[in-house]
């Protein structure tokens, strides 16, 4: 069956045949493989997009449920040359190791700086908490995203 | 497989009369991990989020398909409390209130709840219109509710009066994104009358009778009471040995949730 | 020539700063290439049938219901291996595909090659297979008592019969942790077209796993060539073969490009995992505290078949007693032979495990003393010019226990709860408990752990450095796992050769020789001295030809001239030059574990605060403090983030973290039930450092992978046993188990 969105602003047709994930679909077959699978059950956060004004784990997103929806993925965050003060702000910190949960923290937590400029410290873990870094620890991530919570306007 | 993508509740009814082995898919968070893992293999799905007579909490009635995002926000203290513990912020995002009670899992957290405030469960077919079904006749087992195949769960409907001195505490091994291996509600009238409801303990969410009524004799229970209160508890559910944990934890720490929720309603 | 009097700066992104790492922008952009996300013209997808039993003989395995799926293009078992019948780290004891007998639950059976990865997995569905279950072999000691294992190992030094004041015994258990790197194993093998093969698959270590695959393959080493790829994390996951020799199989056989990813439920058994352990433990001491006589028995599972159990058991023999100086060690331990999934290389490798029990037993003896945890090891320290307690090593090269341990109780205690949000208590959002229900605790790990290869493993790095008039390039076949070797060997050779732009060139088996693992906390010491001494000689060179006393990005300098200009250096070409670097020479142990093992050690010493609800077993870990014995510190934020990254797998192998077997199958294989910890669990570290330069390395560096990893279980479990005043013996350790204390 034919789906057609929207992905990063742009029309999107994608050719979904069975149950599958929005996960899949981005990755698989509309080139966009930045949302990283490292789950496939809702548990890391690593694949998490904006769909329709939320935060969710694409994984658990059955694609061909997401006709006329809106979706944001990391690649529409921001791009090399302009990134992101979220990506700008983890790459400063050196919150960035494997970076395969990087992606979900990017999409995660630019979302809720546009909802909460000025997240406190608990705020930003308690809205991470369903992002999975198994590299960091975790301390360079939460710096990073409390100096953008006192910087940020 | 194949996709409805109904508007309207009569139009999703109308999906499920003419195929009752459809899927039904609201948030997903239950039904896309079992697709994920090759345990559910869908042919036809009937996809709920976008209808909005589900969608909407109004007085007593929260519709199937408000996300537990938006329950956190809710004025029932003990249910915002247990929203927010529901997975993470995602699952949050996507997954249904309607979803958990159609899973049925003895881990579901938002049931004890709906034990606890004694609530209904509405569920309508186009065969046989609307019917309401007491939270304890619609749970029968370990992931087995009564729902017929033809229907749809519509919402979860609260009795009068629910009393606003309520509250949640979930047990689980993280601080975060985790599954109960105890959950409990108590629920505390004016009259100082009590109900407890504990989940992950037993088949379905369950209602600790005998400890209530312990309480209900007792409205200003002295520490003896409350040691009582929690042996009762305790002594009340069911629970099993797995890998989340053990029987002889889940019966302890049952008691003693259940107490610590009594002793914050008597001081609130 | 030409002469220009241009200021001299220092070069930016050298030694001691912290540059941003290159690949950093690619992955906040979603961009970086991982194995996962590689992708060839006309690629086919391969997926594994596994065996659903711990131990089972094969009756029947008919492959053509397979090859009747609409897309499958070919099956692949263990009678299409046209080499050597298996593979391993150490010894090739595990078949490509399981050789008519399962012997672990998972054991790859088969592989479908297909058009795409669903109808592959179809293919692995319609597999006809039938088994005649056997009786597995999952207890290790039974598997002990049946003289079924890879290795046993005895430490005998100084006279067992000397006794001293004080006698505390232990018996101690470590569950089984996953390494569980958040990319899951994938990889890409390309046919080169001419019979050999091209693979791009996860490996912290290539040259390893090409030395492993070609003799299967039966086919010349050339015509193999692994390359470094992008990879989520490694742990010790990547150190063994996984799918590799499938993927060469594969491609050979159909000549067509071949991907494969696993799933969270696979990678969980297509991996190694940390060997689980039991320790029995004996310490005696003088009145004063000070050790006199230490004898222990470990048994550690390592599954089914050798993987690296050979050297996990080796260390967790040689560290048995931790950093401390002791001068009658007897320790006797074996790697059990089991049907339980195989064991292997996990971060701290075979020192985690003693650890915590070597560390409970010094609290004991603290207790049992009168003497403050710290005092206790204090007394015992460890130190340069003093023998290893179990091989009798002369320690030559740094090793700082005791300033670690007086910087350790110099750090400020963690402010006492005075928060009731429940994100500050244990149980956190789940509510479940109030400030008044908590009891702080705190403990102390302080740990020791072997640097680089041990026991006469000739270990090397080779590098390559081209200097060029546009840069520099350093070709290495190193692993890049996300622990920042790229920018470890940038700021190795700007420092040197004071030229900015450097670029890391992950060179394949093909291009460069071995530059060893990317594990027992080597790479910065080896490929980072590799780099270091490569840059030192070409610089000389340079100099040496052109008669000047510095090197820049500009050229050669003479008494602060530039007398040659980086372009006339490179008229002829560019510079090459190439090294192979090796750490000073180790030895094998005799047969009491005796003698030059280790090239060098490093210590670590953690203190761990968490507050604890003993009525409810839940424990929150508040703040751990560690204190790092670094050598030097090259790029303070790369290392400050393996040690918090280090600390927080050891603080979930204390709380949180275990594969639950029952007679060999796992039980937890999935992200919901196998937990790790989220934000809301991770404490606040604070980090110290010690600078001990080690004798060897870049400009004294020491490696900090593991150490953290060590040091913050045993810490933490001593903190909750202060937290409840009972003992534990386990980790980790669930509510279940402090409810019971
Ligand atoms: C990572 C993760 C963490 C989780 N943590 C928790 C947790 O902490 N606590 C908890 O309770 N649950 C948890 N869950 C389970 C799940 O999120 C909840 O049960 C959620 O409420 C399901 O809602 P959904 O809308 O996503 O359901 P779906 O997956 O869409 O549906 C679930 C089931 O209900 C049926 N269904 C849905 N809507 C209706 C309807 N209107 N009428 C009839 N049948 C219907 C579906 O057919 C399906 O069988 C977790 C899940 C994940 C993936
Ligand atoms: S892959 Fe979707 S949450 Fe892990
Ligand atoms: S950086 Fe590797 S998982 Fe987060």
């Amino acid at each position: 069956m034919i789906v057609s969105f929207t992905v990063n602003g742009e029309e999107r047709i994608a050719n979904v045949s069975g149950p599958e994930s929005l996960l899949t679909v981005l990755r698989e077959e509309l080139g966009l493989p930045g949302s990283k699978n490292a789950c496939e059950q809702g548990e890391c956060g690593s694949c998490a997009v904006v769909l329709d004004g939320a935060v969710v784990t694409s994984c658990l997103v059955m694609a061909a449920d997401c006709e006329g929806s809106e979706v944001t993925t990391v690649e529409g965050i921001g791009s090399d040359r302009e990134l992101h003060a979220v990506q700008q702000a983890l790459l400063d910190h050196g919150a960035v190791q494997c970076g395969f949960c990087t992606p979900g923290f990017v999409v995660t937590a630019a979302h809720l700086f546009e909802e909460n400029p000025h997240p406190s410290s608990d705020e930003i873990k308690e809205a991470l908490s369903g992002n999975i870094c198994r590299c960091t620890g975790y301390g360079a991530i939460a710096r990073a995203l409390e100096e953008l919570a006192e910087g940020t306007a | 497989m194949e996709i409805t993508r109904p508007t309207s509740l009569s139009e999703a009814l109308d999906a499920r009369a003419q195929d009752p082995g459809a899927d039904l898919l609201a948030g997903g968070t239950d039904l896309m991990v079992e697709v994920n893992f090759g345990l559910a293999k869908p042919e036809h799905v009937i996809a709920l989020r976008r209808i909005d007579e589900i969608g909407e909490v109004e007085d007593r009635r929260i519709g199937a398909g408000v996300t537990w995002a938006r329950l956190e926000e809710s004025d029932h203290r003990a249910l915002a409390q247990l929203s927010r513990t529901v997975g993470s912020p995602q699952i949050r995002a996507a997954g249904t209130i309607g979803g958990n009670i159609g899973t049925a899992s003895p881990a579901g957290d938002g049931l004890p709840w709906l034990a606890a405030v004694d609530a209904e469960i509405e569920v309508a077919s186009q065969a046989r219109g609307t019917r309401r079904l007491r939270w304890d006749e619609f749970f029968t087992g370990v992931k087995r509710n009564a729902l017929e195949p033809d229907e749809v769960i519509v919402a979860a409907v609260l009795p009068e009066r629910v009393p606003s001195n309520q509250h949640f505490a979930k047990i689980g091994q993280r601080s975060a994104m985790v599954i109960s291996t105890v959950s409990a509600v108590v629920v505390r009238d004016d009259d100082g009358s009590v109900r407890v409801a504990l989940g992950s303990v037993a088949p379905t969410p369950i209602r600790a009778l005998a400890a209530e009524q312990l309480i209900n004799e007792n409205p200003q229970p002295t520490d003896e009471v409350l040691a009582e209160f929690a042996r009762t508890v305790s002594a009340e559910v069911t629970p099993i040995t797995d890998h989340r944990s053990t029987e002889s934890y889940r019966r302890h720490a049952a008691g003693v949730l259940a107490r610590r929720l009594l002793e914050r309603c008597l001081a609130s | 020539m030409t002469t220009s009097p241009i200021t001299r700066k220092r070069v930016r992104g050298g030694v001691g700063d912290s540059p941003l790492r290159i690949d950093g922008i690619p992955k906040v952009t979603g961009n970086f290439a991982y194995a996962s996300d590689l992708y060839a013209d006309g690629m086919l997808w391969a997926a594994t049938l596994r065996s659903p039993h711990a131990r089972a003989r094969i009756t029947k395995l008919d492959t053509a219901p397979a090859y009747a799926v609409g897309g499958v293009v070919l099956v692949l078992t263990q009678e299409d291996v046209v080499g050597r019948p298996g593979f391993g780290m150490h010894v090739p004891d595990q078949p490509v595909f399981a050789d008519g007998e399962c012997n672990y639950w998972g054991e790859p059976i088969a592989v479908v090659v297909a058009s795409d990865l669903p109808t592959a997995k179809l293919g692995v569905e319609a597999i006809d297979v039938e088994f005649e279950e056997l009786e597995p072999l999952t207890d290790m000691e039974e598997a002990d008592a049946r003289d079924s294992q890879t290795r046993r190992m005895k430490i005998r030094r100084g006279d067992r019969d000397v006794e001293g004041a004080v006698v505390v015994e232990g018996y101690y258990e470590v569950g089984q942790q996953d390494q569980a790197p958040l990319g899951n194993e994938a990889g890409l093998a390309i046919p080169d077209g001419d019979g050999g093969v091209d693979l791009y698959a996860v490996s912290q270590w290539v040259h390893s796993d090409h030395w492993q695959i070609y003799p299967c393959l039966d086919i010349e080493p050339e015509q193999v060539r692994c390359h470094p790829v992008g990879m989520g994390g490694a742990f010790g996951a990547r150190e063994d073969v996984s799918m590799h020799i499938h993927l060469c199989m594969a491609a050979l056989r159909t000549g067509r490009p071949i991907k494969m990813m696993y799933d969270r439920a696979e990678s969980f058994v297509g991996h190694v995992h940390r060997h689980p352990a039991r320790m029995w433990y004996r310490h005696e001491a003088d009145n004063q505290g000070r050790l006199v006589k230490v004898e222990a028995r470990l048994i550690l599972d390592g599954g089914a078949y050798e993987s690296s159990s050979n050297a996990v058991i080796a260390n967790a023999a040689y560290f048995a007693v931790g950093p401390y100086r002791c001068d009658n060690v007897f320790v006797d331990a074996v790697a059990a032979k089991t049907n339980n999934p195989p064991a292997g290389a996990m971060r701290g490798f075979g020192g985690v495990q003693t650890a915590f029990a070597h560390e409970s037993q010094m609290d004991k003896l603290a207790a049992e003393l009168g003497l403050d945890p710290l005092e206790i090891r204090l007394r015992n320290a460890l130190g340069r010019g003093d023998a290893l307690n179990t091989s009798g090593q002369l320690i030559e090269g740094s090793l700082p226990t005791a300033e670690l341990i007086n910087e350790l109780d110099a750090m400020p205690l963690a402010e006492p709860l005075d928060s009731d949000d429940a994100r500050h208590l244990p149980g956190g959002t789940g509510l479940t408990t109030d400030p008044r229900h908590v009891r702080r605790g705190v403990g102390y790990g302080v740990t020791l752990k072997n640097l680089a290869f041990s026991e006469a493993f000739d270990d090397y790095s080779d590098v390559r450095i081209v200097l060029s008039p546009i840069g520099v390039e350093v070709y290495t076949a190193a692993a890049e796992v996300g622990q920042g070797m790229v920018t470890i060997i940038q700021q190795l050779a700007r420092e040197v050769l004071q030229i900015e732009q450097v670029a890391v060139v992950w060179a394949d088996t093909g291009v460069i020789g071995s530059a060893g693992s990317t594990s027992a906390s080597r790479q910065t010491q080896m490929t980072g001295g590799a780099t270091h001494q490569c840059a030192i000689e070409l610089r000389e060179q340079i100099l040496a030809e052109f008669g000047g006393d510095d090197l820049s990005g500009e050229g050669v300098w003479k008494d602060g001239e530039l007398i040659v200009t980086l372009h006339e250096v490179c008229e002829s070409g560019p510079r090459e030059h190439e090294i192979r670097y090796r750490h000073p020479e180790t030895f094998a142990t005799d047969e009491n574990g005796q003698g030059d093992a280790h090239p060098a050690w490093a210590v670590a010493a953690h203190r761990a605060v968490v507050d604890v609800d003993p009525e409810l077993g839940l424990v929150r870990v508040v703040q751990i403090d560690a204190v790092h014995d670094v050598g030097r510190l090259l790029n303070p934020v790369a290392a400050l983030g393996q040690i918090e990254g280090g600390t927080l797998q050891g603080v979930g192998l204390a709380t949180l973290e275990e594969l639950v077997l029952d007679r060999g199958v796992i039980k937890n294989a999935n992200f919901t039930d196998y937990l790790l910890p989220t934000f809301l669990d991770a404490p606040h570290v604070e980090v110290k450092w010690v600078e001990e330069p080690e004798r060897w390395g870049p400009l004294g560096a020491k490696g900090i992978g593991e150490p953290p990893t060590i040091s913050a279980g045993p810490a933490v479990a001593a903190a909750i046993r202060n937290a409840i005043g009972a003992d534990l013996i386990r980790v980790p350790i669930l509510p279940q188990h402090i409810v019971g204390a």
